[in-house]
């Protein structure tokens, strides 16, 4: 199937309605030491839509999206320049609390990586230590709430007690997932969550993602063309640092502005 | 086959015999020394007793006089002996501790007194080794310390029932004594225990912070290097220096008490922390970084990334290294006589300020002793104190392979 026919497939038009953006980068630049790996990068990032970040590999696709949650500061050596705002909070200069920007805009990584606990305390973690759960009871509801969001509750409700990390590649993805929205952000970000997974469990995945835009706002990073095809609603095409290419999806896959996301989705490189 | 095929398999099979070879020589030496120093010390763990018949009446318990009592009931068996250098030889026949063994069991049963009662004691040294053949009947006289009258005397009470080898159940209950056969190693494990408390109360959390800090917090640049490389330095000082350095800073400028387990304790403590602190940094590097991207992802602090996933997965490296640490400084000895712990101490310590001395200072002691029935002593006390050693050795490897990655 050519991502063209995806898209009519996929049949979401939706262009109509103006969004607000969630996310807004002005002139990003971020160096690692002396490298520079972003240039000068402006995008917004509506709310309640898949923003899907390609481009070829290096370019600087996790390197944007670890800038949303400020996860970039742990990295030594990591300078972030522009100006990064959510919901019109400048992340970066203003004093906001990186813990608390964290539990708004969640992550999920490209490997699962489950803590090696049980199932209940993987997703149980975050609402406890941000104090939003108070006894058992509910937290017990948080938990079925996020697995069922997550589209895990029937495979998980008997094995909660059980390590999350004998579950499946696919099931423990999406206990990630769960474990994400258990904090109940309001972006969740996504670097390549389909990369490590099957077909099949990455088709689950990508339902998942279509469902959750409903109540978040997500960015996704991915290498496969199809996917950012089905999954998203606006797509970002980063090459060598620089934002090349940002709109619509359909129109990003039609009818590309620029010569180089042609020749990318195209397959001419990669 | 080709020729080069034919060629690479030999050259394997010579590589896999080489392997073995080393193997086999390391199994071998280890096996024999484990053996000899088995054989020595297996007397040790026995003792010969000798049945006296007592008569003790009240006057005797008023006074005292167990010791003439005991003189008494040896003297009994041989009253034709009157030469004062003879009966100083038959009296010597039973420990110079036997008269405490009489007093005691009287204090524990008094209706003993007024009565003549058989009761078992201890022989001496001497005749303990006899009896455990380890002097032969053919040496000439000048050349045994068990003269023909002795063994004369020593055949009789064979005969008569008067002589047993039991169980030394003492050489773990008591301390250390002059005699061989009242000498006992429960007041060097004592001291042990007491000063491994010390040392790992002290370097534990001192090698784990630092390093949790070093890992997780310092910012890599050239004075965490210089520490980097000072602290492996340290690990490779010998230990002696160590024991000069507590000799110089606790006893003599902070004037704390000498043989005290509280110092060698600090002593020993100094010297793990280097392999503490390596030990725990390598747990700590094994944490694969993803989760501690999961934990910071869904919003965990710094601090909380660390007490929450990064310590309690890296714990069994730390305990492990924490063991093996223990178990350097069990062994032990060089800087604890620098600060006094090989002094002759008879009394089990009761606390981590009382004088004591440790397993390895205790063999020290013992295999520096002329009395030939320390030997038997020494072994047993190197056999005890390596099974303390193969036992926490063991605990390490168990909790290695028990928490063996769980990611
Ligand atoms: N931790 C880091 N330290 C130094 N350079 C990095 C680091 N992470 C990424 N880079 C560099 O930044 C550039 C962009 O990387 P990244 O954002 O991971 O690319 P992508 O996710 O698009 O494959 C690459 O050239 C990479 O080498
Ligand atoms: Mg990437």
């Amino acid at each position: 199937m050519s991502v063209a026919e995806q898209l009519e497939n996929s049949g979401q038009p939706e262009k109509a309605v103006e969004r607000k953006s969630k996310v807004i980068g002005k002139d990003i630049t971020v160096h690692y030491g002396e490298k520079q790996a972003l240039f000068d990068v402006n995008l917004a990032i509506p709310e309640h839509q898949v923003t899907a970040l390609i481009g070829p590999s290096g370019c600087g696709k996790s390197t944007f999206l670890r800038c949303i949650n400020r996860m970039n500061d742990v990295i030594d050596g990591c300078r972030v320049g522009g100006e990064l705002t959510v919901d019109g909070v400048d992340i970066y200069r203003s004093n906001i609390d990186v813990v608390e920007l964290r539990a708004r805009v969640g992550m999920v990584f490209q490997k699962p990586n489950p803590f090696p606990k049980s199932i209940y305390d993987n997703i149980a973690y975050g609402p406890r230590i941000h104090g939003q759960a108070s006894g058992r009871g509910e937290m017990d509801e948080v938990v079925e709430t996020s697995l069922r969001r997550a589209g895990l509750w029937d495979e998980a409700k008997d094995r909660l007690e059980e390590p999350g990390t004998s579950l499946s590649g696919g099931q423990q993805q999406r206990l990630c997932i769960a474990r994400a929205i258990a904090v109940n952000p309001d972006v969740i970000l996504m670097d390549e969550p389909c990369s490590a997974l099957d077909p099949i469990a990455t088709a689950r995945i990508e339902e998942l993602i279509d469902e959750l835009r409903e109540r978040f706002t997500i960015v996704i990073v991915t290498h496969s063309m199809q996917q950012a095809a089905r999954v998203s609603q606006r797509t970002a095409f980063f090459h060598l640092g620089v934002l090349v290419d940002e709109g619509e999806t359909d129109q990003i896959f039609t009818n590309p502005k620029d010569e180089r996301t042609q020749d990318y989705i195209t397959g001419r490189f990669g | 086959m080709s020729e080069r095929t034919k060629q690479r398999y030999a050259a394997e099979r010579r590589f896999r015999l080489y392997g073995l070879a080393a193997i086999g020589a390391a199994v071998l030496v280890l096996a024999t020394l484990v053996t000899s120093i088995g054989i020595v010390g297996m007397p040790a763990f026995f003792q010969t007793y000798i049945k006296l018949d007592v008569t003790v009446d009240a006057a005797d318990v008023e006074s005292g006089r167990f010791r003439q009592l005991t003189f008494d009931a040896v003297y009994a068996f041989h009253p034709e002996v009157t030469d004062r250098r003879e009966k100083k030889r038959l009296r010597g026949i039973v420990s110079s501790g036997a008269d405490r063994e009489i007093r005691l069991a009287v204090a524990d049963d008094p209706s003993l007194i007024g009565t003549t009662f058989p009761i078992w004691v201890r022989s001496s040294d001497d005749i303990d080794i006899f009896i455990k053949g380890q002097v032969s009947r053919d040496l000439p006289q000048e050349d045994r310390r068990v003269k023909d009258n002795e063994i004369a005397w020593v055949d009789g009470l064979v005969e008569q029932g008067r002589v047993e080898t039991r169980f030394n159940f003492s050489f773990f209950s008591t301390g250390d004594s002059r005699e061989p056969e009242q000498a006992g190693i429960w007041g060097a494990v004592v001291g042990s225990f007491f000063t491994l408390c010390v040392a790992l109360a002290v370097s534990f959390p001192l090698g784990v912070l630092a390093a949790i800090y070093l890992e997780e917090y310092a910012p890599q640049n050239r004075w965490t290097d210089l520490i980097e490389v000072n602290i492996n330095n340290l690990a490779a000082v010998p230990s002696i220096v160590f024991g000069l350095l507590g000799l110089a800073m606790f006893l003599n400028f902070f004037g704390m008490p000498r043989s005290a387990p509280v110092v060698g304790g600090m002593v020993l403590a100094l010297m793990t922390l280097p392999t503490i602190i390596i030990a725990t940094r390598a747990a700590l590097k094994a944490v694969p970084p993803s989760i501690r991207e999961a934990a910071l992802g869904i919003g965990a602090s710094e601090l909380q990334v660390v007490t929450h996933h990064v310590v309690p997965l890296a714990m069994p490296g730390i305990l492990t290294g924490t063991i093996i640490g223990m178990a350097q400084a069990l062994g032990e000895t060089a800087p604890l006589l620098m600060i006094g712990m090989v002094a002759f101490i008879v009394d089990i310590p009761q606390g981590i300020f009382d004088p004591s001395t440790v397993l390895p200072v205790q063999i020290y002691i013992w295999a520096d002793s002329p009395e030939r029935a320390f030997v038997a002593k020494t072994s047993a006390a190197i056999l005890v104190l390596l099974t303390f050693l193969v036992c926490m050795n063991a605990i390490a490897v168990m909790l290695r392979k028990r928490f063996e990655r769980r990611w």
